[in-house]
């Protein structure tokens, strides 16, 4: 197997020199708001841990696609990298949220139409994971998890709008803003550079990540046709 | 796989497989018996739980019901198709010369169908039970477009759990958050219909379950043959 | 009838079939001989388009798997272990069930017919369910001939059969057989093979090690004789 290719270990330090940048600007170059206060800090890593977290099921829909249509073992690796890389990253950002929520709205949890959201996102790539488990034929789990991953991805928008239908009480800060959303605030030019920063981290954070990810995976199958060879 | 029989097998190759399931069920009565029964069940326990008094039915009864519906659907989803695994059955299905979705269309046709029969038996048990008239034609309309929704995921869902060794435990935790925006419009609307609200308020709800079902019937029949081809 | 060339089979990182090449002839009845985990359920299930080779050619009857399995289909009868059958089903609804599915013409005619081969015509109206295993693994060859396939293949039919009823499938085999088809049938019992087939091949390690022919044969005795250098070849 090769070593670890230089290019990763140089993406590794700057990953980790962007970030503590990031954590920089949140504390000291971003403004403090004006009504919440510190606590408004968690907004910048809370967007920019759900926007992780969806693209990368987003890239799960996409290399199970292709995983479908090339039959390709290594789709399937991608895929599983990427759906268990948004799965803690997706958590993070409804804890970030609860965090949030609770000076601001006087809750820890409340139904709102993405936290809902959220937490049945969360259900749905648990279950992707839990029908991974249940099979054994490799190439049969990676089929059927493309498939679920596809379902998964199209279900997440219809279940959203189903949702914001009932009603929403959570803060819209990109784009036409509700007024009347409880903890929404307008973004101030600083606040919009460490925002659009923590956005750019985390996503090369999310390559990074996928990428060690990928690596394991195909570690984990090379070790797995090793044993088959010994064994037989 | 690509179709290239006539229309005319795929129509007799979908009614005979709808026919084999409905024959086998006329004979058993086993999936509906059991699907009836827990769909009681559930009902039952509603009623300790919430303690339906006539105030909080009106507001409930929809929830109530659809939640019953749902549970007693994934029990007969997962009969139907465990009964394609028993003896090979479903390599017996792939071995023949249909076009696939010819099968999958007939599985949910018959799943379809056995949902309809809990649901036409259930309503007037409830409207009974809990003084309440659930036979107007609106809600009717709402429980037609929720079952197509939820039984053609459910159809596709099915024999993938079937094919795993997890398979009964399975179902419900594939399926139950990828139906979440069917369940929710069908709940919204049914209420709807029960509260006597305007068409205006509803309709937004029905033609959101005709989206979803025009979503889900296509994407189901779009993988079917990634879920069972080898 | 049957030409393999270059069959590669994989399961995740596992190779099943090793660049197989297998050819049949018409009429031929051939019997695939090896171990457990040879990769014979594996090529038998490819043969019946159940499952798609990763690299190679097959063609049954001059269509291209799995790109014409459709028309492979209609001309192909499975027998498995499994009999593939409906519990909750008569024995006259199963066949007239799978009648639909493969447009059989004058299905009655015909569902008549193969329940008289098969010997089950006195329990046609009895539910599948109540059926010894004999007895559902004969209307399993019943359903197979059911759409008069020029090409059969029979995985492991004798499994779970007394000795009883291994000599009534034996006796419907041979009929099916006999009348101008094509069989290729995987069995681990070779006195059971040496009955029906005519000719012998041997599947190891994922590929065909040796073949021969029944009258090069003659007695059991060789034929396991024959198996065990075929197979010990591989192995060493």
């Amino acid at each position: 197997m090769q070593s670890k290719p230089r290019f990763l270990s140089i993406l590794d330090t700057v990953t980790a020199i962007l970030f503590v940048v990031a954590v920089a600007m949140v504390f000291f170059y971003a403004p403090l708001e004006r009504t919440m206060g510190q606590v408004q800090k968690v907004f910048y890593f809370h967007v920019a841990t759900a926007w992780v977290g969806m693209l990368g099921f987003m890239v799960a829909a996409v290399v199970g696609v292709l995983y479908l249509t090339k039959n390709d073992r290594k789709y399937d690796i991608a895929g599983l990298a990427a759906i268990e890389i948004s799965l803690v990253f997706f958590f993070i950002a409804i804890i970030l949220g609860s965090i949030w929520a609770r000076p601001v709205w006087n809750t820890w949890w409340t139904w709102d139409p993405r936290l809902t959201t959220a937490t049945i996102v969360e259900l749905i790539y648990a279950a992707y994971m839990m029908l991974r488990q249940g099979i054994e034929d490799p190439d049969r789990r990676a089929r059927f998890g493309a498939v679920y991953a596809i379902l998964g991805f199209i279900s997440v928008p219809l279940t959203f709008i189903s949702i914001r239908l009932l009603r929403t009480i959570h803060p819209v800060v990109i784009g036409n803003s509700d007024p009347s959303a409880e903890g929404s605030f307008s973004m101030t030019g600083p606040m919009k550079t460490t925002f659009f920063y923590s956005l750019f981290v985390f996503s090369v954070l999310f390559v990074d990540l996928f990428w060690h990810r990928i690596r394991m995976g195909k570690l984990a199958a090379k070790v797995e046709e090793l044993r088959l060879k010994v064994s037989s | 796989m690509k179709n290239n029989s006539q229309p005319a097998n795929f129509f007799r190759a979908l009614w005979a497989v709808v026919w084999k399931d409905l024959s086998a069920e006329w004979r058993s009565r086993e999936l509906l018996t059991a699907m009836l029964v827990f769909a009681l069940l559930v009902i039952l326990i509603f009623n300790f739980a919430l303690e339906l008094d006539a105030r909080a039915r009106a507001s409930v009864t929809s929830g109530v019901l659809w939640v019953t519906f749902a549970f007693a659907g994934t029990l007969g989803l997962n009969r139907s198709m465990a009964a394609e695994k028993d003896r090979g059955c479903l390599d017996g299905l792939l071995l023949t010369p249909v076009d696939r979705s010819a099968i999958y269309f007939g599985k949910a046709i018959g799943n379809l169908i056995f949902m309809f029969v809990v649901e036409v038996i259930v309503l007037p048990i409830y409207s009974v039970l809990y003084n309440i008239n659930l036979f107007r034609p609106g809600l009717l309309l709402v429980i037609v477009l929720g079952s197509i929704g939820y039984v053609a995921v459910g159809t596709l869902l099915s024999t993938m759990a079937v094919q795993a060794r997890t398979r009964d435990i399975l179902l419900p935790i594939l399926l139950f958050p990828l139906v979440v925006p069917v369940m929710i419009a069908a709940v919204k609307a049914s209420g709807g219909f029960l509260q006597g609200l305007p068409w205006d308020e509803i309709s937004i709800w029905i033609n959101l379950l005709i989206v979803y079902d025009v979503i889900f019937v296509a994407v189901a029949f779009m993988f079917f043959d990634y879920v069972v081809e080898e | 009838m049957i030409t393999v060339r270059k069959l590669v089979k994989r399961f995740g990182p596992k190779t099943v079939l090793r660049g197989l090449d297998f050819d049949v002839e018409s009429g031929e009845f051939v019997a695939l001989l090896g171990p457990n985990g040879a990769g014979k359920t594996t090529f038998l299930r490819i043969l019946a388009s159940l499952s798609r080779p990763v690299m190679g050619e097959v063609r049954i009857a001059g269509y291209h798997l799995p790109a014409q399995a459709s028309a492979v289909r209609r001309r192909l009868g499975v027998v498995s272990h499994l009999p593939l059958l409906y519990g909750d089903l008569t024995a006259e609804e199963n066949l007239r069930f799978y009648g639909r599915m493969y447009a059989v013409p004058d299905l009655d005619t015909r569902i008549a017919e193969v329940l008289e081969v098969v010997g089950l015509s006195p329990r046609r109206r009895d539910l599948v369910r109540t059926f010894s295993r004999g007895m559902q693994q004969r209307l399993a060859i019943g359903r197979a001939v059911l759409h008069d396939p020029d090409v059969m293949l029979f995985d492991e039919p004798h499994t779970g059969l007394d000795q009883d009823a291994c000599v009534m499938l034996d006796t419907v085999l041979r009929e099916v057989a006999a009348r101008g088809r094509t069989v290729v049938m995987t069995s681990h019992d070779l006195a059971r093979a040496a009955d029906l087939a005519s000719r012998f091949d041997v599947l190891s390690r994922g590929k065909i090690v040796a073949s021969v022919h029944r009258d090069e044969m003659g007695t059991t005795d060789r034929l396991l004789a024959f198996y065990r250098q075929a197979v010990g070849k591989r192995e060493a």
